[in-house]
């Protein structure tokens, strides 16, 4: 900092790429006093003179008006009104082409001077130190003054800002050719300027002001120092003559050398910048009370006999000055612009009028700007990219614009493109570059705003497909669970296993009221049910359940073989299960089941506080089709996944936001089952483990099935089998549920940067999923004696199609449950790995202290298997 | 009335495309001079030659593409490749080398690409391989200066040379270039070469009267009237200094180097700067916008890329010069250089587009 004040003081100043010397022509009118203000027959005001929005008019036509009474009040922050020029009459409010590169219309207020230009009553301020802060910045509002240099931004809002302002800039550059308006002021109104200044100072304490002025305006130059003389913190920076020096961020680099970012503000690096006209305006407005109503224009070119600055009010039609400078230009062969050569634009009727960022009006004779080239090819020279003040490459962004090749020019940063036209003018090819950019530029908003329109709608479409997908999903399902009780009360007989099935039945139906009441999560109910189990079961039934949990993960080890090409390390380690601490690995899986229940609720709850504030309106209106159940886990969800890409605080909310969902989508699954149940209790008190039979033989027709068959066939017991198919079938709907994660995703993250498709459609299919995964788990837990294992491995499973999901490049929805289960930050790219560990970490915590490692490691690998084979089984059912 | 509406910026610099090229035209004056004053008139004959096949031919495409004919016709751009094609040729080449290697850079090279400012290759460079590589009996049948001609060898004798392959008197190209101690002589880049190969030492190749009182008995004329005319141009602001100049120092400098290692088998390094093609190559050939880098650092790159390029192929390639190989190999690289030389957008924290930006172009 203290460098660059030293570096300034010295008269040290920086450069920046580029710049272009175009003939400057200022001698045209610099020499000849302003023109003091001339009042045409007709004022024509625009009502919008500024970027932002227009305010609303207050004058009715007929009205009669007094000079500086207000003809508009702002309606926003951003507005500033205009004023009445003069007295006089309105004499209507219509459209009018005004001062815009595209000859739009926009209204006007056509004000019929009387004559008098009397005044409104106005309250003079001698001295502006006594004001408050905020009553100057009203008055800086209530003059309407906006930016003279450029863009016409709203300078109150420029100049109320925070504190800890390193440099005021005024821009006195005037880079233009043929421009002279400035440095007339400068000359003739220096100490005004200064007035304006100090207040600017007063208003914004930086520690320095700067002006910035280029060395073509000596005169102006030593106005401004006399002005000067005794005040130590402005300094006079003459920079050297080139275009565009009067650039925003070409002036701050030359002066400070800072760069202003890419689509920042100088106001974040501490620096304001303003106009000199604008200080003349605010010292007018602060001091006289006299709102901004004219301001000096160039007049000038070589089509005119006495080109001048004249001091014209705000609504002047143009053809007023230039008759005032006597063109000679041929009535049939005439050119106005309004601004200068590089940057103005050309007017399509000589009747527009004045306008408060209208600085120059030019009116070249037929020879003088090479205006009749003709375009030919980019030869690559290089020329326009060596002038060009943003350091792009016109004759790339050239290229790609007239391949309207969008993505390739938002690459090559075409929006830092300034319109300066130094491109353009240097190149030898005629190319009119800077057309081509801005016809780009807008193509490329257009179609931004088409695509978020079209993204809007796909969310919803999406929306809508997935609820459908999923009510057909649920049909089909209980339509098929229909049929397999039907064909397993014809079985019933011969199994024989009648008793322990009216045990299995009745718990069943205990689980499933519970489930109901109590509504809670898929992972609270699996708690409950191993449980119970746990409770109920005799230790030598449950020594039977751990023989055959152990088949069933040899059943999906074999599975694997078969089917899943990640398999054979998996399946080759659990079958080195030799020793197995089966007491303990049944109390681990309970103790793993009970605590992920401790965490689903505890999610629950945060969700139950969190979800209200996360509601927003937009998701409401996207959910809206939906049925009110869903609409509300949509709303969750749409929720959840959008504070994703935040911290992981945000996770957690997501994970609880789906823990929602999914308990909801239980609650209702429950519901379902306990009527199913009920109803059909008298043929088939063994239904459920009919229906397991059932699945294992719809399993055994793929392939995969029919391997284990072969495998098993000379180890086995039933049960074993038909705890391998649920495990397979499972296994299978689980991937193939991940596998269409997947797909959404992908989809959906290529398509939308919004990332609300992709929520939706992830959202949905989590809990697709788990909801399907929850039945299928209350359908196989009443059924006998082998529930504490199956539970077991449900648990562990579910968390492992959590990971799987979430590892196949979906977000880390579930996961972060998983995770914060295991104490383990990281995560993505080895989740798989975190669970297999994980899980027995979280055994040895609460119940299994002694369990040994090696055999934690072993249980956590037939986890992994039985996981696996889960997810094959999901797949398969999917595709029954 | 009609108000004239155009977009902004509405003023220009006076400079033209077609201008610039007919400076560089003009510009190619000093060293055409000095070739027909040390090899006779055989290349402006080709000059001529060379035109106005490029004309016709130029016109045809034209005409077939339906492009406005009159303005790039006369756009300078195939006249200045037919000079700098005819330049490289041997003067004593037969006439329709020229006029196939014209054809050949006019109408395959620019045109068949999309014309000026999108063929990727040199035109006159691109054709002058090919006729090396198809014709290469003709294409290196070099005359030696002037001084040590054998026989008289007029403008007469040079158009029936060109036009019938033998001078009015009979003599063949091959007579021509017999030494009156009876051996045949070479350019000093070959003949330096073959020396080289049948194990001489630089000394004592450069005995041969080839080699004249300096570098490059006759070639060292005709590089210095390139680079006065590229020092013009520079001067006039047509080019740009950065690809002759990276170009000039690369080749002195890998000049230097082989020299320090091996002042035996290696010449010294003004040898290399003054013979053969150099010059123009710098200040006529790799200057090309079109087929060149447009960036300052590209260039930079670009530059010093075709100077080691040239080193190492007149070093240690099958060809005695390498300007025209070098500049077509240069060529093909531009469009990455251009790419991984891209500047820093004013504001912005990373450089260009480069490989960032490519990676997200896969992305899409
Ligand atoms: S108009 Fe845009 S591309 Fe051209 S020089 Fe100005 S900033 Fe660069
Ligand atoms: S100045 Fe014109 S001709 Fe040269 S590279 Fe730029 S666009 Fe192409």
């Amino acid at each position: 900092m203290q460098s660059i004040i030293n570096r300034i003081e010295n008269n040290q100043f920086w450069k920046f790429h580029g710049g272009i010397h175009p003939p400057e022509q200022k001698f045209l009118t610099n020499s000849k006093p302003i023109k003091p203000l001339h009042l045409p027959e007709l004022l024509i005001i625009p009502v919008q003179q500024h970027i932002g929005v227009p305010g609303d008019i207050l004058v009715n036509i007929g009205d009669t008006v007094l000079k500086g009474q207000s003809l508009t009040a702002p309606t926003s922050p951003m507005a500033v009104p205009v004023h009445a020029p003069t007295s006089g009459t309105i004499e209507k409010i219509a459209l009018h082409v005004t001062a815009h590169p595209s000859g739009l219309s926009e209204l006007c207020i056509f004000l019929k001077p009387d004559g008098q230009d009397k005044w409104r009553p106005r309250e003079l301020c001698e001295d502006y130190k006594t004001l408050d802060r905020s009553d100057i910045i009203r008055k800086i509002t209530d003059a309407g003054i906006s930016g003279m240099g450029g863009a016409g931004f709203p300078t109150h809002i420029k100049v109320d800002s925070k504190p800890n302002i390193d440099f005021l800039i005024i821009n006195a550059a005037e880079c233009e050719p043929y421009i002279t308006a400035d440095d007339l002021l400068m000359r003739e109104h220096s100490a005004t300027i200064l007035d304006g200044i100090n207040i600017l100072r007063h208003l914004l304490i930086p520690r320095l002001v700067l002006i910035g002025i280029e060395d073509n305006k000596p005169e102006a130059i030593e106005a401004l120092k006399k002005a000067t003389a005794d005040i130590n913190d402005i300094h006079i920076c003459v920079v050297p003559t080139k275009y565009p020096m009067g650039g925003e961020k070409q002036l701050i680099k030359a002066l400070t050398g800072k760069e202003i970012a890419s689509g920042g503000l100088p106001i974040q690096q501490g620096i304001i910048m303003q106009n000199v006209a604008t200080c003349y305006a605010i010292a007018d407005a602060v001091i006289n009370d006299k709102p901004l109503i004219e301001r000096v224009v160039t007049v000038s070119g070589q089509g005119l006999e006495k080109p001048q600055n004249i001091w014209a009010a705000l609504g002047t039609p143009v053809r007023d000055l230039v008759s005032l400078c006597h063109s000679t230009q041929p009535a049939d062969k005439k050119a106005i612009i309004m601004g200068g050569p590089m940057m103005g634009f050309t007017l399509p009727i000589d009747t527009v009028p004045v306008v408060k960022t209208t600085n120059c009006v030019l009116v070249p004779s037929e020879k003088e700007l090479n205006l009749h080239n003709t375009e030919v090819e980019c030869i690559r020279c290089g020329q326009c990219a060596e002038v060009c003040p943003s350091n792009l490459l016109p004759q790339e962004l050239q290229w790609s614009a007239k391949a309207k090749d969008h993505d390739k020019l938002k690459a090559l940063n075409l929006f830092d493109c300034i319109d300066c036209g130094a491109c353009a003018y240097v190149c030898p090819s005629h190319i009119p570059l800077v057309q081509y950019y801005r016809i780009a530029k807008a193509e490329i908003r257009q179609q931004e705003l088409q695509d978020i329109k079209a993204e809007k709608a796909k969310a919803r479409f999406e929306a809508r497909k997935a609820r459908l997908e999923r009510e057909r999903k649920a049909r089909e399902e209980k339509q098929r669970k229909a049929s397999e009780a039907r064909r397993a009360a014809m079985n019933n007989s011969q199994e024989g296993t009648n008793a322990k099935s009216a045990v299995a039945a009745a718990l069943a139906r205990v689980k499933a009221k519970k489930a109901q009441d109590t509504g809670v999560s898929a992972e609270t109910s699996t708690e409950a049910t191993t449980e119970v189990k746990t409770e109920t079961l005799s230790p030598v039934q449950a020594a039977i359940a751990r023989a055959k949990a152990k088949k069933a993960a040899q059943a999906a080890q074999s599975t694997e073989l078969n089917g899943d090409n990640k398999a054979p390390e998996t399946g080759a380690n659990a079958g080195a299960d030799a020793t197995p601490s089966d007491d303990k690995q049944s109390k681990v899986a309970a103790a793993v089941a009970r605590a992920k229940a401790k965490k689903a609720a505890k999610a629950k709850q945060e969700a139950a506080s969190q979800t209200p504030e996360e509601n927003v309106p937009a998701e409401q209106t996207l959910a809206g089709q939906s049925s009110a159940e869903q609409e509300k886990a949509e709303e969750q969800m749409n929720t959840a996944p959008k504070e994703k890409p935040a911290a992981d605080s945000k996770q957690a909310k997501v994970a609880a936001a789906v823990a929602k969902a999914k308990a909801r989508k239980q609650a209702k699954a429950k519901a379902e089952q306990a009527e199913s149940i009920t109803e059909g209790s008298a043929p088939s008190q063994d239904e459920p483990e009919k229906t397991d039979v059932t699945s294992a033989e719809v399993t055994a027709k793929t392939d995969a099935a029919e391997a284990i068959e072969t495998t098993e066939a000379p180890a086995n017991d039933k049960k074993a089998k038909i705890a391998a198919a649920i495990a397979k079938a499972k296994a299978k709907k689980a991937k193939q549920s991940s596998n269409d994660l997947d797909e959404s995703t992908d989809d959906s993250t290529i398509e939308n940067p919004l990332k609300e498709g992709t929520v939706e459609s992830k959202a949905n299919s989590t809990t697709d999923s788990s909801a399907e995964d929850s039945d299928t788990a209350s359908e196989v837990k009443p059924a006998n004696d082998k529930k504490a294992k199956v539970a077991a491995a449900i648990a562990k499973a579910k968390a492992k199609k959590a990971v799987q999901a979430s590892n196949a490049g979906s977000s880390e929805v579930d996961d972060t449950m998983e995770k914060a289960d295991a104490k383990s930050v990281n995560s993505e790219a080895d989740v798989a790995e975190t669970e297999v560990n994980a899980e027995p970490l979280n055994g040895n915590d609460q119940s299994a202290p002694a369990v040994s490692s090696i055999s934690q490691q072993k249980k956590a690998r037939i986890a992994a298997a039985v996981a696996k084979a889960k997810a094959k089984k999901q797949q398969q059912a999917e595709s029954n | 009335m009609a108000f004239w509406i155009a977009s902004s910026p509405h003023n220009h610099i006076q400079k033209e495309t077609s201008a610039l090229m007919r400076l560089v035209i003009f510009a190619t004056i000093p060293g055409i001079l000095a070739q027909w004053y040390f090899f006779g008139w055989g290349n402006i004959i080709h000059i001529g030659l060379a035109t106005a096949t490029a004309l016709l031919c130029e016109f045809f495409v034209l005409s077939l593409r339906k492009k406005p004919i009159k303005a790039e016709l006369l756009d300078g751009s195939a006249i200045l490749t037919a000079i700098l094609l005819a330049i490289c040729l041997p003067a004593v080449a037969p006439w329709w080398i020229s006029v196939l290697g014209a054809m050949f850079a006019i109408a395959v090279v620019k045109q068949l690409y999309g014309g000026l400012g999108h063929n990727p290759f040199n035109p006159a460079m691109a054709a002058y391989v090919m006729l090396l590589i198809s014709f290469p009996v003709e294409m290196t049948t070099w005359l030696p200066p002037r001084e040590l001609w054998p026989v008289e060898y007029t403008f007469m004798d040079t158009v029936w040379m060109i036009f019938t392959e033998s001078t009015q008197l009979g003599y063949s190209a091959e007579q021509l270039r017999t030494h009156i101690d009876g051996y045949t002589m070479a350019t000093p880049l070959d003949t330096l070469k073959t020396g080289l190969t049948t194990g001489l030492s630089v000394s004592e190749v450069t005995t041969s009267p080839v080699f004249g009182d300096y570098f490059a008995s006759g070639w060292e004329w005709v590089n210095a009237g390139f680079l006065l005319g590229g020092i013009i141009l520079l001067a006039k602001k047509a080019i740009h200094w950065a690809a002759p100049v990276s170009f000039l120092a690369m080749l002195w400098l890998c000049s230097l180097i082989g020299y320090m290692v091996s002042p035996d088998l290696n010449p010294s390094t003004l040898f290399y700067w003054f013979s053969g093609a150099t010059m123009l190559g710098a200040f006529f050939i790799l200057t090309d916008p079109v087929s060149g880098a447009t960036s300052f650092k590209g260039r930079l790159v670009f530059g010093a890329l075709a100077g080691l390029l040239v080193y190492l192929i007149r070093n240690f390639g099958g060809y005695p010069d390498a300007v025209a190989f070098a500049v077509l190999l240069c060529n093909m690289a531009a469009p990455l250089i251009d790419v991984y030389t891209r500047p820093r957008t004013f504001g912005h924290q990373t450089h260009g587009l480069g490989v960032a930006g490519n990676k997200q172009g896969a992305k899409k």
